[in-house]
């Protein structure tokens, strides 16, 4: 309980700088550390306690294991946020050669 | 991008190949041991990014092609595709249709997924390294060196 | 269960550091070091397929994002939004703490998940896919399909990315026209 609630609050630490920074790479890093807040709390959700990897080793039956099932869909959920990320950095580099600045209200004032 | 120094450069001679080893092993063992297609891929991709970054682009031209990047990630996602829709033939799709021989804890078992594993491992190399060139090579028009480099 | 909690109080530590740093060089490395902690979290939680995943591209995102700040001329982030924000921030992050609270009672504790779905993968892995690998063995054969349409989203974004970063075919910025400004 006391790790859900930590994970929640490594959530709101992402979501503050999406929300309150200016600053598009603060942003990007806002929602990187979202991205890992959510990917743990999935692997949380699936532990459990005394139990093994969930892989089966030779000649040792009956073994206990994890949840595999959030394990497996956080394994792809994590290359596709390096795929995210790079996109939003392409997309930052592109409005700093268009606009000359990062910051999110000279990009509103300018105006194109 | 130029180079960097020579002590980068020697190591860097040493080490590559030890890393490119190190990602064909985990694409290849993902069935029995940790590790997988994607991991296998990055860690891929990394071995090409550190050629590129110690010995700087010019260099590294000749020795990756730049269509290898063309080249892999459709063949990657073309193979994992067909995997799948030969599996059409035993009735579902990804039907495992090789499951049946092989022993457990080998590296010949488990069906397609070593073949899905090499499939999805080109895919993610050559597209992260794709990513990774584009992004880190481009030069802003504004950029002191970009005439530099032009001449 | 101790070293959990240690590590996870390093990330949050890290995340803080990250969001209120001014430099952006300091603050990526301190998401490198968010990202490490969560490598070793999994590893702790007994997912050694998501820890390598995890070092690997923690690695690679570290490089793009620095190769991308750094050196673009911005080295420092200007000062955060008014004091407004972030009081209506806080707000909304203690609300957001007490609905989670709530919510987190209705689930299985901590170290007891209810694995209906899980139980018919892992009796059926080593009989019917005959892969030592569980996870594995869900990725690309239970769950294959899921994992097509991830890999098409993965390709969507590469395709994204060369497709925004393109220079060939693109109008110069002198004779771009006025109406695509």
């Amino acid at each position: 309980m006391i790790l859900f609630l930590m994970d929640i609050v490594l959530f709101l630490i992402g979501l503050y700088a999406v929300v309150a920074h200016r600053n598009l790479i603060k942003k990007v890093i806002g929602f990187g550390i979202i991205e890992y807040a959510v990917n743990l709390f999935f692997v949380l959700a699936g532990y459990k306690t005394g139990a093994d990897a969930p892989i089966f080793e030779k000649n040792i039956p009956g073994m206990i294991f994890v949840d595999p099932l959030p394990q497996a869909l956080v394994l792809t959920s994590i290359v596709i946020g390096l795929g995210v990320t790079a996109l939003m950095v392409a997309l930052c580099i592109r409005i700093y050669q268009h606009y000359g600045t990062f910051d999110v209200n000279r990009i509103k004032d300018l105006k194109g | 991008m130029k180079g960097m120094s020579l002590i980068v450069k020697r190591i860097t001679r040493y080490t590559v190949g030890l890393i490119l080893l190190f990602g064909i092993y985990i694409v290849l063992h993902g069935h029995i041991t940790p590790g997988g297609g994607f991991a296998g891929g990055v860690i891929i991709a990394l071995s090409f990014i550190h050629l590129m970054l110690a010995f700087g682009r010019e260099e590294a031209d000749k020795s990756i092609k730049e269509n290898i990047i063309s080249f892999g990630e459709p063949v990657g996602g073309l193979m994992f595709l067909s995997i799948a829709l030969i599996g059409l033939a035993g009735g579902v799709f990804f039907f495992n249709f090789f499951a049946s021989k092989g022993e457990p804890f080998s590296i010949l078992s488990a069906g397609i997924i070593p073949l899905c594993n090499i499939a999805i491992a080109l895919k993610v190399a050559s597209g992260l390294f794709g990513v990774f060139v584009v992004l880190s090579l481009f030069r802003l028009s504004g950029d002191k060196k970009t005439d530099e480099i032009k001449k | 269960m101790f070293e959990l909690y240690v590590v996870m109080a390093f990330m949050i530590i890290a995340a803080i550091v990250a969001v209120f740093l001014r430099g952006l060089l300091s603050s990526v490395i301190s998401v490198g070091a968010v990202g490490m902690g969560l490598c070793v979290m999994f590893l702790l939680l007994k997912a050694p397929d998501l820890a390598i995943t995890q070092l690997v591209v923690e690695i690679l995102c570290l490089i793009i994002l620095i190769r991308a700040t750094i050196g673009r001329g911005v080295s420092r982030a200007t000062r955060p939004s008014s004091a407004w924000v972030i009081a209506s921030f806080s707000i909304f992050a203690l609300v957001f703490l007490f609905a989670a609270y709530a919510a987190f009672k209705e689930m299985p504790v901590f170290g007891a998940p209810i694995m209906r779905v899980a139980d018919f993968y892992i009796q059926n892995a080593l009989s019917q896919v005959k892969a030592a690998n569980i996870v594995t063995a869900i990725i690309l054969d239970f769950r294959g399909y899921d994992t097509l349409g991830e890999a098409t989203v993965l390709f969507t974004s590469v395709i994204g990315v060369l497709a925004i970063m393109r220079t060939i075919g693109r109008k110069k910025p002198n004779e771009r026209d006025e109406s695509d400004c």
